[in-house]
């Protein structure tokens, strides 16, 4: 199935702004984010399809999911 | 009373107070610039210095500002540039709290540092630069790290917290105190060419949502640093959010958080 992702700020490095890419059915975000290589303390906000999701849901074919780094300087 | 009433009304020059009749006014009835001010202000007399506020708040609502007390966590990047801008607003009573002192490596973006007061308390220094800037602004500093056991005993009595700390432990202890005195909560942060802000009212657990049950204490911040541009940004942005919602005024970041990325100029405006 196709899942769309978004990786923002300096989830980007190396990487991409935007991609769609193919998952097996029934894949996890922690397991989409293992996959592209990005450490899973290197994701704080997650949403999916503009809703707020939590690392371990389940993804359906189609899902679009925006991935955030954590920010916590002042 | 009706002698301050008179000498500030014989005073007024068109329709706006200036300084010196605020000075000479404080001097003539024993009484403090805040005093002084807070009569003018229910008098509906607006001090000079407000006058390019007008257009945007009027005399009334500067009286809410003056009445207002705002606390700080943190006086350094963030928190600088925050208590600079509450200051001139004309909000009244600003509670600044910060354990550290200045240091070289604050020089590049913390707007209350410069070399003559490296080694000193930031708390202190917030304190002298708001009197500086008006001396009607009562700034309490305080020399301790924010944390859940001093918590409730800092913030009970303010209207509204201000978030300017350094790391996502605290900023955690910071949202449940305020979730537990029901008072709202100004978030900001920054790393690097990127922030994030929301403000976070009683029962919306915005900021537990955020960051989870992150164990870590520093997020992008840790590599990127901080450069002189991004604290002003977001500081100013919780600064609007802190007078907007003390005026009850437009449409805050309620249940929303944006995330600024100024190296590609995106700002996400993300619902949670």
């Amino acid at each position: 199935m196709r899942i769309t992702i978004k990786l923002f700020a300096t989830l980007r490095t190396g990487r991409f702004d935007i991609e769609t890419l193919e998952f097996s059915p029934g894949v996890t975000i922690d397991q989409v984010i293992k996959e592209l290589g990005i450490p899973e303390k290197e994701v704080t906000l997650i949403f999916v399809n503009g809703h707020h999701a939590d690392i371990h849901d389940t993804l359906s074919d189609g899902d679009t999911i925006d991935l955030f780094p954590p920010v916590g300087g002042g | 009373m009706e002698a301050l009433h008179d000498f500030l009304l014989t005073h007024v020059q068109g329709d706006l107070l200036p300084w010196q009749a605020q000075v000479e006014a404080g001097e003539h009835f024993g009484l403090t610039f805040g005093q002084v001010e807070e009569t003018a202000l229910k008098l509906n007399i607006l001090p000079s210095r407000y006058q390019r506020n007008r257009q945007t708040i009027s005399t009334a609502q500067q009286l809410t500002l003056f009445q207002s007390k705002v606390a700080v966590i943190g006086c350094g990047g963030l928190g600088g540039y925050i208590i600079e801008e509450l200051a001139r607003l004309g909000v009244g009573n600003i509670k600044a709290i910060d354990p550290d002192v200045f240091e070289e490596h604050n020089l590049n973006r913390q707007i209350l540092c410069n070399i003559s007061v490296l080694g000193k308390s930031k708390a202190e220094v917030a304190e002298a630069r708001v009197r500086d800037i008006n001396p009607a602004v009562h700034l309490i500093p305080i020399k301790d790290a924010f944390s859940k056991a001093n918590g409730v005993e800092l913030l009970h009595d303010v209207n509204v917290t201000v978030d300017a700390l350094d790391n996502i432990p605290t900023r955690i202890e910071l949202a449940e105190t305020c979730e537990t005195l029901g008072i709202p909560l100004i978030h900001g942060t920054i790393g690097g060419w990127y922030g994030q802000i929301t403000t976070q009212l009683p029962g919306d657990q915005t900021i537990q949502k955020i960051y989870g049950q992150r164990s870590e204490v520093r997020g992008v911040e840790k590599v990127l640093g901080n450069p002189s541009f991004t604290p002003a940004i977001i500081a100013s942005m919780e600064v609007a959010e802190t007078c907007k919602l003390l005026l009850n005024q437009g449409t805050s970041l309620h249940k929303r958080v944006l995330f600024i990325n100024i190296l590609d100029m995106e700002i996400e405006d993300i619902r949670i």
